[in-house]
């Protein structure tokens, strides 16, 4: 067999936590929660960012001590030191970043996982036992290509195959489906809900998609945080009775409905083309309009050349070629153009591509006008209680939760730094508002609220360009839906007549 | 031709002679740091090992007669410093290339310090191998005359090509270099990986410092390293992370460098100091040429910190 040592007694286990608690300092992360995993089960576990989710499954995997709690391993309580006791009872996880070495070729991956790499390689044998299990399988990866080359989903099927590859019988999968397009999702999990039926393995998936929830999983378990808010067959549960357990009592922010036409040619791209960092073609000579009072979304698998078409609109990348026009004016990504056009940016990671982390949170909601007046007498002198005042309005209007408007932006979570670029970008009248995935990994609230704002901006006559890895919220905010493969525009549809089938084609090349 | 004279034909072979004599350090160095940096880490101080394995290869090489005690005394005393080096970048929020200059200074001034009395007596020195036995030209012959040492580091240049793709090491490397998460989530310390492959790269360096003061100059003094360990750290960047080409870029350096005294030999005198420079004028040019503002570096370990 391809693992050395001798193989755990095959078949399905379940795993139960019981009254976990964990505590940081402080913060209660965990408070008496229980998980119960049944053996050849799907077990979904929903919850918001913050709610306990990934410090719950890595209580399991040994990379935290639970301050109070056991954990059951089939029929027996274990105490998992670290990550390697749980691999020896047949614990695997899949994370939600990548843990392939991008510089590596898959086989190189797949044989560095195990516990026991030999001293020397040899490789022509190697490539023949991993081909011999390759053929087992159910997915096939490109054994020979190197994982930087190979799309996000082929990678996510590689993470998923390491873990078969070195017989994990127990996995958790930490969001798994975030980077692939619908129809790859429902492949994966498909193949993996058969593993699961044939009593091979049993599955604890972390996700907030209720559809996959409803689709694959037996069981789930909502946490709310750090507390067990609820759990049961997904049979007797709705999507909407599992929304309120994760939510609770909290009010959402309500979307302003769809109001007013699509007016003239705000945003105009024009054959723009873009390199990477490694210098290769990212966006191939693309052309696209964008109206006064009209969302257009751009679809795609991340990876597709979205981020560097973003960079070139943000100006933190030099366009190669084509041009980029601004209500009929060329655009350089200045700073007078972007005033004078009153642009608006929402890029991804806002803590690393919209704030400097160490300053406050004041600096850094006054960075597009702090030299200006109010903030600045004769262009260079400062005045700080202007900016504090101007801070204090806009962390109340926006829900900015911080404790002063003094505090080092990085200390906020993530939904309150894109809170408080949401209050820079947006004050005043927006005319352009390019936005890039801005509810990344953030909670319900502040998705509301984001979404919300991004709609009043549209109602409010901005032309906004919506680059999302998440097709559910360009469907719901788009006007206009773009799919962008391979750094070509390849698909166009108004969003009201897209076909989600269509769609997910497209984003996967076909 | 008679008196041995062979005009121009001698500026060539100066700087073959050159490119095998004067690129050793440069060799061991360059593939030392090679493993470092292949693991995620920068060790600037390598500079201050060589010019202690330099030292220590010297007195050890004068206290026991032998010089090969010497050229391992050298790579232990590497090694130590690799490890001095890679214990403090342990450290959390610690910055290896601060770190790297405080050793590089630490280090040469340690070796000057205890040097001194080393200064005036003379050690035995390693032997060559004739290689030019067939020739009558006695340029030739000396350039031919081919140091063990250089042979080992040509043949260590493949071995760490290959080692670097075929064994546990060095893909434990490798990953360590690439991704710390990857590392961390197989259950490997990234800390130890990178200990280790400090550690080798100092005892490489601290060879190559041996080779400095026991063949090529042959003595030990303060001027013995005119910066060759801060420029193999360099070559590497230059070579992209790769032994193979580290060892082209370490001939090539030595050739270039000979290239100033051999001009001399044959009456060229203006332009001396100018083409000693020529090492230095041949990196700058590659650089520009191959570097680009709007990529990033191809082949670089994704966990170094210049990189990142």
């Amino acid at each position: 067999m391809i693992i050395g040592e001798t193989p755990p007694p095959a078949g399905a286990f379940g795993v139960n936590a019981i009254a976990m608690t964990m505590r940081f300092g402080d913060f209660l992360a965990l408070d008496n929660v229980e998980l119960k995993v049944r053996p050849g089960s799907f077990h979904a576990l929903l919850g918001e960012n913050g709610a306990g989710k990934s410090t719950l499954v890595k209580c399991i995997m040994g990379y935290y001590h639970a301050t109070e709690g056991d954990i059951i391993v089939g029929d027996r309580e274990q105490a998992i030191a670290n990550p390697k006791d749980a691999h020896a009872l047949g614990l695997g996880m899949v994370y939600q970043h990548f843990t392939l070495v991008p510089a590596m070729t898959v086989a190189e991956n797949l044989v560095l996982a195990r516990d026991d790499v030999p001293a020397v390689v040899n490789w022509s044998k190697e490539m023949k036992e991993l081909e011999a299990f390759l053929a087992r399988m159910p997915f096939k990866v490109p054994l020979g290509a190197r994982v930087s080359d190979i799309s996000a989903g082929e990678r996510q099927k590689c993470e998923i195959l390491k873990q078969l590859y070195l017989k994990r019988r127990f996995l958790i999968l930490d969001e798994p489906t975030s980077v692939l397009t619908p129809a790859e999702a429902d492949e994966v999990l498909g193949m993996l809900r058969d593993m699961v039926v044939k009593g091979e393995l049993t599955i604890l998936m972390i996700t907030h998609k209720f559809r996959e929830v409803m689709a694959f999983a037996d069981e789930v378990t909502i946490l709310r945080r750090g507390k067990l808010a609820g759990a049961g067959k997904v049979a007797e549960l709705t999507p909407d009775a599992m929304a309120r357990t994760m939510i609770g009592a909290e009010e959402l922010t309500v979307q302003p409905p769809r109001t007013g036409e699509a007016g003239k040619a705000r945003l105009q791209l024009k054959k723009v083309r873009a390199l990477d960092d490694a210098g290769a073609v990212a966006v191939h000579d693309v052309s696209l309009t964008v109206r006064a009072g009209e969302i257009v979304g751009i679809a795609g698998v991340s990876g597709n050349g979205q981020r560097q078409l973003v960079e070139v609109l943000a100006g933190q990348r030099e366009a190669e070629s084509g041009e980029v026009r601004v209500a009929g004016d060329p655009y350089h990504a200045s700073r007078d153009e972007m005033r004078r056009h009153r642009m608006s940016l929402l890029p991804e990671e806002p803590l690393k591509n919209a704030c400097v982390g160490g300053m406050s949170v004041a600096d850094n909601i006054a960075f597009r006008e702090f030299d200006r007046a109010p903030f600045a007498s004769g262009g260079w002198w400062l005045n700080r209680g202007a900016f504090r005042d101007d801070a204090k309005e806009k962390i109340g209007q926006y829900k900015i939760k911080t404790r002063t408007p003094d505090t080092p932006i990085s200390a906020l979570s993530g939904g309150n730094v894109q809170r408080a670029v949401l209050a820079r970008e947006l004050a005043g009248d927006v005319e352009v508002l390019i936005a890039a995935n801005p509810c990344f990994g953030l909670d319900f609230a502040a998705v509301a609220q984001i979404h919300a704002e991004i709609m009043a901006a549209r109602n409010r006559g901005a032309a906004v360009l919506l680059v999302s890895e998440d097709l559910d919220e360009l469907l719901e905010l788009s006007d206009r839906l773009v799919v962008m493969f391979h750094g070509e525009f390849v698909y166009e549809a108004r969003t009201s007549e897209a076909d989600l089938t269509v769609v997910g084609r497209h984003m996967a090349g076909h | 031709m008679a008196d041995g004279s062979i005009g121009l034909w001698t500026v060539p072979l100066a700087v073959l002679g050159g490119a095998i004599r004067v690129s050793t350090p440069f060799l061991f160095v360059s593939l030392g740091e090679c493993i470092t940096e292949r693991s995620g880490r920068i060790n600037l101080g390598l500079e201050g090992t060589l010019v202690m394995g330099a030292m220590s290869a010297y007195g050890i090489s004068y206290l026991t007669g032998s010089p090969w005690l010497g050229v391992l005394a050298a790579g232990i005393t590497g090694a130590l410093l690799g490890a001095l080096h890679a214990g403090i970048c342990s450290l959390p929020r610690v910055n290896d290339v601060a770190v790297g200059i405080a050793l590089m200074l630490f280090g040469t001034g340690l070796a000057f310090y205890l040097g001194k009395p080393l200064i005036e007596p003379t050690a035995p020195r390693l032997s060559a191998i004739d290689f030019g036995w067939w020739s009558d030209i006695p340029q030739l012959r000396a350039a031919l005359r081919v140091n063990v040492l250089f042979l080992i580091g040509v043949a260590l240049a493949p071995i760490l090509y290959w080692a670097f793709r075929t064994t546990r090491w060095g893909l434990l490397i490798r990953t360590a270099g690439e991704s710390s998460d990857a590392a961390r989530a197989m259950g490997h310390s990234v800390l130890l990986i990178r200990l280790r492959a400090t550690m080798v790269g100092g005892f490489l360096a601290g060879i190559g410092g041996s080779f400095l003061s026991l063949f090529y100059p042959g003595s030990w003094n303060e001027g013995l390293s005119s910066g060759q360990g801060i420029t193999a750290v360099a070559l590497v960047i230059f070579a992209r992370w790769d032994p193979l080409l580290c060892l082209w870029a370490s001939l090539a350096f030595g050739g270039a460098a000979a290239l100033g005294p051999a001009l001399q030999s044959v009456g060229v005198t203006s332009g001396y100091h100018l083409f000693n420079a020529a090492p230095y004028i041949l990196t700058l040019a590659i650089m520009i040429i191959t570097c680009s503002p709007k990529r990033t570096l191809t082949g670089a370990p994704a966990e170094l910190s210049i990189t990142r």
